[in-house]
């Protein structure tokens, strides 16, 4: 699992990346109330919105931390949204996108590196 | 605003100690949420009694020979009428009939009249109070006062422990008198749509009265942020997003803060562009708005079944007891009939809206004892 200082994580298998965010950013957000995920066969870029996350107070975006074409998103988050309150870094996945390039996941932090970013915060 | 500069209330360090998250609101480092967050909080307050820290607001007596009749003149409504031990909800107007601020104003003693503010607006508010009332009233500012609020099913039994006489206000009424050992000024009233009471007291005694209350069991304390998600769903609005100075009492739907006195005497600032709106002469009316899919939030557009924009969401967000997204908005006059469907627009993408009934929960209020 790879992770972004917007706090999205990353697991790759094969050429699919699977993309949610990690268990900081959802206790950060407190309770999800809703999730907009991206439509299958949207081709998304790094650094770009992927997907929106609501709480009760506000609406965050969730950025894709891959380029890639998007295979499936999860459904499962429309009825049940705390999913990402409860799993946010397993079942509460946003997002599997096709990715071209391994490389980019590479480059991302690991958990180490990420576990030293979030002791900054 | 940086940090350093933000002012704290009597119970900052109690807000830190309980966890919460702390941000600036109206100049000062106020509660956002505590641990429980703000979804726990608000159902709380619903089912038990939640504890709120309004210290921020703008709590003032009006003092002079005739305070009541003289604060007739920058609002519409009727304090010549207002009794001892009663208060009013009002709107401080400009001459051309838009709000300055919202506030409460009421009679707890025979002192004047006690007057509670938005914090963001307090500076202003005064200021125009006094170049508008000169020589007719004295502000004093009391900034040496906490202020709390205690609200929910439960607010009523737990005062009764402490402030028995407090407790059997009915809604809307005030009084200043002793209580958790010191000079409080007590109203039944709240932000929340629950029972509940504001609670008054010396800065210094603050923190004693808000831990004396946290005791209870049944008490817990609720960040701003379910303060806004409660008053949301009691349809009361939110100086800044709901209301502003360009913003009529009648297009705001708060008519009833007009007196009928007041609407024939016509005596208020801007009472002819009041009066022509009463006659039906208005552009714009705040609605409920039941939403589906995404919260339509602050300044998403509202647009009619063909998909022209013909308004603008002025709060919305989740509701915590509906389970559904909930807005309140301006639409012209011929779409704010409950029922009507409308859309709004979020993120691009246009999603059902109908017009509602406001509160969109409905108000517990204790009229009478």
């Amino acid at each position: 699992m790879r992770f972004t200082k917007d706090h999205e994580w990353v697991s790759l298998d094969g050429d699919v990346a699977t993309i949610g965010i990690t268990a900081y950013a959802a206790e950060q957000l407190g309770d999800v109330v809703f999730v907009e995920t991206p439509e299958v066969g949207k081709s998304v870029t790094a650094g770009e919105g992927l997907a929106v996350v609501e709480s009760v107070k506000a609406a965050s975006d969730v950025y894709a931390p891959v380029t890639g074409e998007v295979l499936e998103a999860n459904a499962a988050l429309a009825e049940a949204p705390e999913t990402v309150n409860q799993a946010p870094e397993a079942e509460g996945w946003f997002a599997k996108v096709k990715i071209a390039d391994a490389s980019a996941y590479e480059a991302l932090m690991d958990r180490a590196a990420y576990d030293a970013f979030l002791e900054t915060l | 605003m940086s940090d350093e500069t933000l002012k704290h209330t009597p119970l900052y360090a109690a807000h830190l100690e309980a966890g919460a998250r702390m941000v600036p609101f109206a100049g000062y480092a106020m509660p956002v949420q505590y641990r429980d967050g703000v979804l726990k909080e608000h159902l709380w307050t619903r089912e038990h009694a939640g504890l709120f820290d309004v210290s921020h607001m703008g709590q003032a007596r009006l003092r002079g020979v005739s305070p009541l009749s003289a604060f007739e003149e920058v609002t519409p409504g009727d304090f010549i009428g207002l009794k001892p031990g009663k208060q009013r909800y009002s709107v401080l107007l400009n001459k051309k009939g838009g709000i300055i601020d919202d506030l409460m104003a009421g009679r707890p003693d025979d002192d004047g009249l006690f007057v509670v503010v938005n914090g963001a607006c307090k500076e202003n508010d005064f200021k125009v109070i006094d170049a508008e009332l000169a020589g007719q009233v004295r502000i004093d500012r009391l900034e040496d006062r906490a202020l709390m609020a205690l609200q929910g099913p439960k607010a009523a039994q737990v005062l009764a422990i402490h402030a028995p006489d407090a407790a059997k206000l009915a809604f809307m009424e005030t009084a200043a008198l002793q209580a958790f050992g010191v000079d409080a000024i007590i109203s039944r009233s709240g932000y929340t749509g629950e029972d509940g009471y504001e609670i008054s007291v010396p800065g210094e005694a603050a923190l004693r009265i808000w831990n004396t209350l946290l005791a209870d069991e049944r008490v817990r304390p609720i960040g701003l942020g379910a303060r806004d998600s409660l008053r949301l769903e009691a349809g009361l609005p939110l100086y800044g997003h709901d209301l502003d100075e360009t913003v009529s009492p009648i297009e705001a739907g708060l008519g009833f803060a007009v007196s009928k006195k007041r609407r024939d005497a016509r005596d208020f600032p801007g009472a002819s562009r009041i009066a022509a709106e009463l006659a039906g002469d208005v552009t714009r009316k705040a609605v409920g708005l039941k939403v589906e899919g995404a919260p339509a939030r602050e300044g998403a557009e509202i647009a009619d079944a063909e998909g022209k924009v013909v308004g603008v969401v002025t709060s919305g967000g989740f509701s915590p007891t509906l389970g559904y997204p909930i807005a309140l908005g301006f639409v012209p006059p011929a779409l704010a009939a409950a029922g009507t469907e409308l859309k709004v627009i979020v993120r691009g993408r246009a999603q059902a809206a109908q017009v509602v009934a406001t509160p969109f929960v409905a108000h517990r209020y204790v009229r009478k004892v």
